[in-house]
């Protein structure tokens, strides 16, 4: 893997940039580019896609540290020799994907629900802030509760808090086995179903329904696998293409269709309303089509929930879920906090962030 | 930038007007103001410090907490929230100029939706008895502090407690899916849902562990979990503890997350063995206690494993639970382990600190060497999955200067986690008891950002001011007096 530390000088380029007053667009491999807002114009480009390589890894103290720029596909590769994974399955979105940038798009693959969210797997960061300061928060253990807890604010901050320089994740052993289950039932059917089965404790690890049928992913020992299939039934999907990765990465035929994608995030046992793509066993919910964006938030909003304007828009408008005010005007405060000049990524997740 | 308390003292008269105001918004049973009804909210589970609070206020209503916080901004008092007083750092210990706010009547269960496998309940109810309302849908909430007979919901939040569990299941902010929280101005503001995430930043991740410092907790929507199919304890002695280490480190690393990974020292089983006679093996330098748990098939071939790793390891004995009784008698030592102490010692002071596992031996070698130096005994109890210890230092109060020799000593030990890689605190908050260490862990820039985090919150610094986070002029003392590693820690502030 190929190690470079660019901290001195990213470091200074915030320095300069708070000087100037100058907003930044804080970039890694810029695979996610089409998630979020646009910048606001005006910003310079930060690329942090330089800073790789591996700080510390210890398999047995089930924690890696890297810094940002490190390769995402590098990363799961160094895990997956010792047989680990990072727990939240992150996507990629493109070939230059990195760490950073997993953290900062806080997004979450199938194995969500059962093996935690990105946040849940951050142990620590170290970052640039606002006034050019190099700061570590949080550690590389598993229990630390000494200070705010800083680090799992920047996972899904969209970059606009601090520059990651370093995360420390926790990661998880791999599954020594794994199988997919496919029933083929309706909708409403497998979100029931969905139900039932996140009551029970089950060695689950993917629950989705797209196109009539129901993929329910196993992971554990032979004998663990074998008496799960059993007691749920179902055929098992052959080898050949995988139906998490394509999910992950958003390449089933589902995505391909015309129209903005939305992203709706409910309560699991939400009824269903709309024709979607049901992921994370119902919580997770991919609507496709020009819907009208207030009365569709308004009515996930009701059930429990958030919608996010994924892919397929102009950037210009709102694309995460509107906060209440007091609670907006709590978040411009947090900016202030760590970012007082707005430097970093201004409008990415809200345009007055 | 830094958050002060607005005021260190308050004249007669003021406090006057202060009951007036309150009095105008509470219920007479619910404003306390004569010092024998004071005396029980003089100090939390840190009872080493104590202060009478200047009042106390005890809340029924989402109005009336309400009120009282504004009343509180309005004359600029300063507010120590507090649930079940069972935390071990002095996070709820009251200020002699301030309102201390009890959430013990917020002790409701307000719905149980186990379709969402969720919990809605108000922070003062107790952790125990979420599990308890939720057993009947075959659901439990995970983190499992030692105090969970006792401890409540809010205060769980507040430290972001752990427990036994936390390898497997996580700490408190893994298992909690939305809080509401008032602010100072006593606004109220919903964070995360019942969703897997919620829009913007994730500042229910920061309300967890927060101490009492951002906001007031009035309702906490938790995460329940499907009860597993079965539970299986191991038991596994050692003739040193360093190969008990290794054996930790060989169980995680063949892929086995273990529900529970608790290691004890032989003073520790000395002392459970003598209070709860759970069969332990007393000459064993250390004991491993391992809990798996899933489904039938799963932990059927988790044990085999385990078992032969253990062996593989050294151990010198390995016993496996034959039924329930027998796994509760393999966990009754270890969960007694704390009063099992105070038995064999006047007093013990636990500490709390998390260094990676690896460095297991030479920190429990520096700590036998430094028990010689302050003269005083230790017992250790560690949460060996996740690499929390917790040395139990044994003193005797009524012996003039041992309490203070041995936080002396319990702040060297947090030193040491620091040094290798660790932290001062893995589960019982900083408080008031862990605020010069933090000036080690942290340097001045990291704790000016988080004085300004608070500053977001409650800009007037009235939410429990003066925990958890050491202003830059106490750890400039603090470093005056602690050269650490040949350098002073905050070569660029003055001197006094």
């Amino acid at each position: 893997m190929h190690e470079q530390d660019l901290g001195e000088s990213l470091t200074e380029q915030v320095r300069a940039a708070a000087a100037a007053g100058t907003p930044l667009r804080i970039a890694g491999g810029d695979s996610k580019a089409f998630h979020g807002r646009q910048v606001d114009a005006g910003c310079t480009s930060l690329c942090v896609a330089g800073h790789t390589g591996v700080v510390a890894y210890e398999p047995t103290e089930l924690a890696i540290t890297l810094r940002a720029g490190t390769p995402l596909a590098e990363v799961e590769a160094l895990l997956s020799e010792q047989g680990q994974q990072l727990p939240f399955e992150p996507p990629a979105f493109g070939p230059g994907a990195t760490i950073g940038g997993a953290v900062a798009s806080g997004l979450a693959g199938p194995r969500r629900p059962f093996a935690g969210a990105v946040r849940d797997a951050v142990l620590g960061v170290q970052l640039i802030n606002g006034r050019g300061e190099r700061l570590d928060f949080g550690g590389r253990v598993m229990k630390n509760v000494a200070g705010y807890d800083v680090s799992r604010l920047m996972a899904g901050a969209q970059g606009t808090l601090g520059v990651l320089l370093e995360v420390s994740l926790k990661v998880l052993p791999s599954p020594q086995g794994e199988l997919t289950l496919v029933q083929e039932v309706s909708a409403s059917q497998a979100l029931e179903r969905m139900i039932r089965w996140s009551r029970q404790a089950l060695p689950i690890t993917g629950l989705c329904h797209t196109d009539g049928r129901l993929y329910v992913r196993l992971g554990g020992g032979e004998q663990t696998l074998a008496e799960t299939r059993q007691q749920l039934g179902g055929e098992a999907l052959g080898p050949g293409p995988s139906f998490w990765a394509d999910l992950k990465e958003q390449r089933l035929p589902f995505f391909g269709q015309p129209g903005p994608l939305w992203r709706l995030s409910l309560p699991p046992a939400t009824p269903l309303q709309d024709e979607c793509l049901l992921d994370w066993g119902g919580a997770q919910r991919w609507v496709i089509g020009d819907l009208a964006a207030d009365e569709l938030r308004e009515r996930v909003a009701r059930a429990g929930g958030h919608a996010t304007l994924f892919r397929h828009h102009d950037g210009r408008g709102e694309v995460f879920h509107p906060l209440p005010a007091p609670l907006l005007a709590l978040h411009r405060r947090v900016k202030q906090a760590l970012d007082p000049q707005r430097l970093f990524n201004p409008g990415r997740l809200y345009a007055e962030l | 930038m830094s958050a002060q308390p607005a005021t260190t003292s308050i004249s007669p008269a003021r406090r006057q007007e202060l009951i007036r105001a309150l009095g105008g918004v509470l219920p007479p049973a619910a404003l306390l103001t004569e010092a024998e009804e004071l005396r029980p909210y003089e100090c939390d589970g840190l009872s080493a410090y104590r202060h009478l609070p200047m009042l106390v206020v005890l809340p029924e209503t989402l109005e009336q907490a309400q009120a009282v916080l504004r009343i509180c901004r309005e004359q600029q008092v300063p507010v120590v929230t507090r649930g079940a007083g069972t935390g071990l750092s002095g996070g709820a210990l009251p200020l002699a100029h301030g309102v201390l706010m009890g959430m013990a009547r917020f002790n409701r269960i307000l719905g149980i939706d186990p379709d969402n496998r969720c919990a809605r309940v108000q922070p003062g109810v107790r952790n125990l008895a979420i599990s308890e309302a939720a057993a009947s849908h075959g659901l439990y909430y995970a983190p499992d502090p030692s105090s969970q007979i006792a401890c409540s919901i809010g205060g769980n939040v507040a430290e972001n407690s752990g427990g036994v569990h936390c390898l497997k299941y996580g700490l408190t902010v893994h298992n909690v899916l939305a809080v509401e929280l008032l602010t100072i101005e006593g606004e109220q503001i919903t964070l995360g849902s019942r969703a897997l995430d919620a829009p913007g930043y994730d500042l229910l991740a920061v309300i967890n562990g927060s101490e009492g410092m951002l906001g007031v907790i009035t309702e906490v929507t938790v995460k329940l979990l499907p009860r597993p199919e079965r539970a299986q304890a191991l038991l596994a002695a050692f003739d040193d503890i360093e190969t008990a280490g290794a054996a930790v480190a060989r169980i995680i690393g063949a892929g086995i997350i273990p529900a529970g990974l608790e290691m004890m020292d032989n003073p520790a089983i000395r002392a459970a063995e003598a209070f709860v006679h759970a069969g332990y093996p007393v000459e064993a330098a250390a004991i491993l206690l391992c809990e798996l748990d899933g489904t039938n098939a799963e932990v059927s071939e988790q044990v085999m494993v385990v078992r032969r790793l253990l062996l593989d390891c050294g151990a010198r004995e390995v016993r496996t639970a034959s039924d329930d009784a027998e796994r509760a008698r393999f966990w009754a030592g270890r969960k007694a382990a704390f009063p099992a102490v105070g038995r064999i010692s006047p007093d013990y002071y636990c500490m709390d600190g998390t260094i990676p596992r690896r460095h297991l031996g030479p920190v429990l070698r520096r700590i036998a060497e430094m028990e010689q130096e302050y003269g005083l005994r230790v017992a250790n109890v560690f949460h060996a999955g996740d690499g929390n210890l917790h040395p139990l230092i044994l003193f005797d109060a009524n012996n003039p200067g041992e309490l203070e020799r041995a936080e002396a000593f319990g702040g060297r030990i947090l030193e040491l986690c620091v040094e290798m890689g660790g932290t001062v605190t893995g589960e019982h908050g900083v408080g008031i008891e862990k605020l010069d260490q933090m000036c080690v862990q942290f340097a001045p820039a990291e704790l000016q950002q988080f004085h300004a985090l608070k500053a977001a919150f409650d800009p007037d610094g009235l939410l429990n001011p003066g925990k958890a986070v050491p202003t830059l002029h106490r750890c400039a003392e603090f470093g005056a007096m602690h050269v650490h590693g040949g350098q002073l820690p905050h070569p660029e502030l003055p001197r006094f």
